[in-house]
């Protein structure tokens, strides 16, 4: 096996690891933030059901951990095996925020293990939900690090290259690059925007097959409203990712966009499908958005692709993804939105089957939005590993038994995923909230 | 002291407490995993769920500290490491994902099918023998840099004796730590039947775990004679450990101070662990590698040891906490709560 074929494959695992792993990550990191309201809620108003519903979702929350841990772990080594280069350039610049993030899994790991043999242990339930911050903190925290490595490959600094050597490293610099805010806060709204749509999902589907419980229409209420602020958040946080890509990854932004000419007052293309290499046809074009969303000026010029040289310009199908994301978060944000304004106003279609459906839909939806955006930020990234620095091509192992190691884990995967799906299911049918508020009524 | 030895004594004291907590987590399913195939459950299980189930998760952070941390302060490691470890580390990988899928599916899960406890028992004897391979390639001969990259030897990897002696040794140190720790556990829960059983495997997986470790050293005599010099040179430190070991098999037999036992042992890994890394010093790869020619930048450096200090601050309350609540609580230990 080529070289070209090590990177070939090092880059299919990468994204397969990811894409598998990014699943667990997302609700990993936003579910904790939703227990923590929920019990919360539960303790002040002296309500069963939203303690309950800290219990339930927490019993959900362990299995996909614990599947994450593994995930996790495999991409962390994985980081190493197949991008040794790039390890051996970031262990000297960037390590500090790996290193942060695994005391961060630590604390969150600890505190887990505590929160969840103790639910009854405790005689002020304040104590025991006191537990929970380290948990959501050091779920947060470990995509705050995270997040930064990602933001550093896209606009590394904080080092010199001289004659080959690295001089002058400062970590913290490293850290606090120009794509880190946007990046570490669109990726935590998403995470709680995400996690809320499939509590919400859980909720929908609950009451659309036969359950008409207190319990299942508080959860779908409560999650709608935090989806809801957090859709706001994310398109805000999107609106800035914009302005930051222009400025710092303008050949990432034209691609995104299919913006080819260096143009002032550019429109914005949505949809549409790409001909003959630049022809785009049955885009709705809107006038001045692509100057507003670039510099918030309608006549403000925003560099195109011919500005950049053929090698250095990402694959042109990233704008599809670009769509998905952005129609999926948009059209969640006005789902929530309706519902929200429903439950307030009393309207009844909110409680329609069909509308139901849609928000049982919404769960799956935001994460295959996660998904595309994850896909477009890392594609539009080549080709480069360290965005003008080190290309991935360089970077990858030369180890030539990838492709093997690539069947192995699509194995594991499948593995896992099938796995972690029918225990989830299970669990919630055979122990289905109505007999879990009665075992708990005849306990007292 | 130099940022290097800084560095690599804080990734070598974490390696350190992987190998204790991540033996005693090991051993126990594989221990769980015999008791039901020879329908001794009702004996043990209990007593190792109870233990293992609070725990798991930081047992596996430990791993990912060592191995995060060794690209940060030794950033050459990524590149021979990486490139030569890629098929063995992903076998590690998919075995340690069989762990964490058993606590996922059958502990938080409920799937009960003995199929998973049997494959969760010996993973756990798998990821040591799989994971102390490293640690072969680290004495040399193995891993050649050729101009078109990194390369494993497979062949003389697996035709080498010492390549098994160290498979053995990790493997009879997994049960013997595990039986003796368990052996702990069960005495403070107060159940005598499961100790008595856990006090025969501590036992019975000493004696092999101390002829295999002291083989090694012997085979270290033809294969690699310079750190062989330097591990006799440091014969001291072996005696002291030799002395712990017989005190913990002492403890155990006579049926005394079995927790005294414990840190004996403790005791006992910890100085041979630290004595082979001394001896193995300045080496991570012999001969390509020395802690100071892949030493990450100064500024890295430090940057990394005033973050493993604060970090550390952070654990160590944690951790006694966690201890606190599941393995010194006599209620949670012997079931109460």
């Amino acid at each position: 096996m080529g070289n070209e074929q090590s990177v070939f494959f090092s880059r299919v695992l990468t994204e397969l690891t990811l894409s598998f792993h990014i699943i667990y990550a997302t609700i990993g990191v936003g579910i904790p933030l939703m227990i923590f309201i929920a019990q919360w809620i539960g303790i002040k108003k002296q309500d069963e059901h939203y303690i309950l519903l800290a219990r339930r979702w927490t019993r959900g929350f362990v299995i996909t951990v614990a599947v994450g841990v593994v995930t996790g772990t495999a991409i962390g080594l994985q980081l190493s095996l197949l991008w040794p280069n790039f390890m051996e350039l970031a262990g000297n610049v960037i390590a500090l925020p790996l290193f942060m993030e695994t005391f961060a899994f630590f604390f969150e790991a600890i505190f887990l293990g505590i929160y969840l043999y103790t639910w009854d242990r405790f005689e002020n339930q304040k104590k025991h939900l006191l537990l929970l911050v380290p948990v959501a903190i050091g779920a947060s925290f470990s995509a705050v690090f995270i997040t930064i490595v990602n933001a550093f490959m896209n606009t590394p600094q904080g080092f010199e290259f001289a004659g080959g050597e690295l001089i002058n490293v400062q970590p913290i610099v490293a850290m606090l690059n120009p794509a880190m805010p946007t990046k570490v806060a669109h990726v935590l709204a998403t995470a709680y925007m995400t996690s809320a749509f499939i509590l919400a999902s859980i909720g929908a589907f609950r009451l659309l097959k036969g359950s008409d419980h207190q319990y299942h229409k508080k959860a779908l209420f409560l999650t709608m409203k935090i989806a809801l602020v957090f859709s706001i958040a994310a398109a805000v946080i999107g609106d800035f990712s914009g302005k930051y890509l222009a400025e710092y990854q303008p050949e990432k932004l034209a691609a995104y966009e299919w913006h080819f000419e260096t143009e002032e007052g550019a429109s914005l293309l949505l949809y549409g499908v790409l001909e003959d290499g630049n022809e785009v046809k049955y885009a709705i074009e809107i006038p001045y958005g692509l100057s507003i969303l670039a510099h918030g000026n309608p006549n403000a010029e925003v560099i195109g692709l011919d500005q950049f040289p053929e090698d250095e310009i990402p694959p042109l199908y990233i704008h599809y993804l670009f769509d998905l994301m952005v129609t999926i978060g948009m059209g969640l944000a006005v789902l929530a939105l309706i519902y929200v304004v429903g439950v307030w106003t009393k309207r009844q279609f909110i409680h329609s089957r069909g509308f139901r459906w849609l928000i049982v839909a919404s769960g799956p939806l935001a994460m295959l939005a996660i998904e595309a955006g994850w896909w477009l930020t890392e594609v539009g990234r080549q080709p480069w590993v360290l965005r003008g620095l080190l290309r991935t091509s360089e970077a990858a192992t030369t180890n030539d038994q990838v492709d093997t190691m690539l069947v192995l884990f699509a194995g594991l995967y499948l593995v896992l995923g099938i796995g972690s799906v029918i225990v989830l299911k299970r669990m919630f049918r055979n122990n289905p909230v109505e007999q879990e508020l009665q075992d708990r009524q005849e306990k007292r | 002291m130099t940022y290097e030895i800084i560095g690599i004594a804080v990734l070598w004291l974490f390696l350190f407490g992987y190998v204790i907590v991540a033996s005693i987590d090991f051993g126990a399913g594989f221990f769980n995993a015999y008791s039901v195939w020879t329908n001794k459950q009702h004996i043990l299980s209990r007593i190792i769920q109870r233990y293992l189930s609070p725990v798991w998760e930081v047992t596996n952070v430990f791993l990912v500290f060592f191995f995060v941390g060794i690209v940060g302060f030794f950033p050459k490691t990524a590149y021979y490491y990486g490139t030569a470890l890629l098929v063995p580390a992903s076998i590690a990988i998919v075995l340690l994902a069989i762990r964490g899928s058993y606590y996922a599916f059958t502990t938080y899960g409920s799937l009960r099918h003995n199929g998973w406890t049997y494959l969760y028992g010996l993973s756990g004897l798998f990821i040591p023998a799989s994971l102390s391979i490293v640690l072969t390639i680290s004495e040399g001969g193995f891993v050649n840099e050729l101009p078109s990259g990194i390369s494993l030897d497979y062949w003389k990897l697996f035709t080498s004796p010492l390549t098994w002696s160290i498979v053995v040794l990790s493997l009879t140190s997994v049960l013997y730590i595990s039986a003796v720790f368990l052996t702990w556990y069960a005495n403070k829960a107060g159940d005598h039947l499961a100790t008595n059983l856990l006090r025969k495997y501590a036992l019975i997986w000493s004696v092999p775990a101390i002829i295999t470790a002291t083989g090694i050293i012997v085979e270290m005599r033809t294969h690699n004679p310079i750190h062989f010099q330097r591990l006799v040179d440091l014969w001291p430190l072996f005696g002291i450990s030799f002395l712990l070991f017989i005190s913990t098999v002492y403890l155990v037999a006579k049926r005394m101070r079995y927790g005294l036992a414990f840190i004996m042992l403790v005791g006992q890994f910890f100085v041979a662990f630290f004595a082979y890394g001394i001896s193995h010093y300045p080496y991570l790869l012999y001969p390509y590698l020395t802690i100071y020619d892949s030493f990450t930048s100064e500024g890295m450096a430090v940057a990394l040891i005033v973050a493993f200090i604060a970090g550390f601050c952070l654990l160590v309350p944690s951790l006694y906490l966690l201890l606190r609540l599941f393995l010194f609580n006599k209620d949670y230990v012997q079931g109460n709560r």
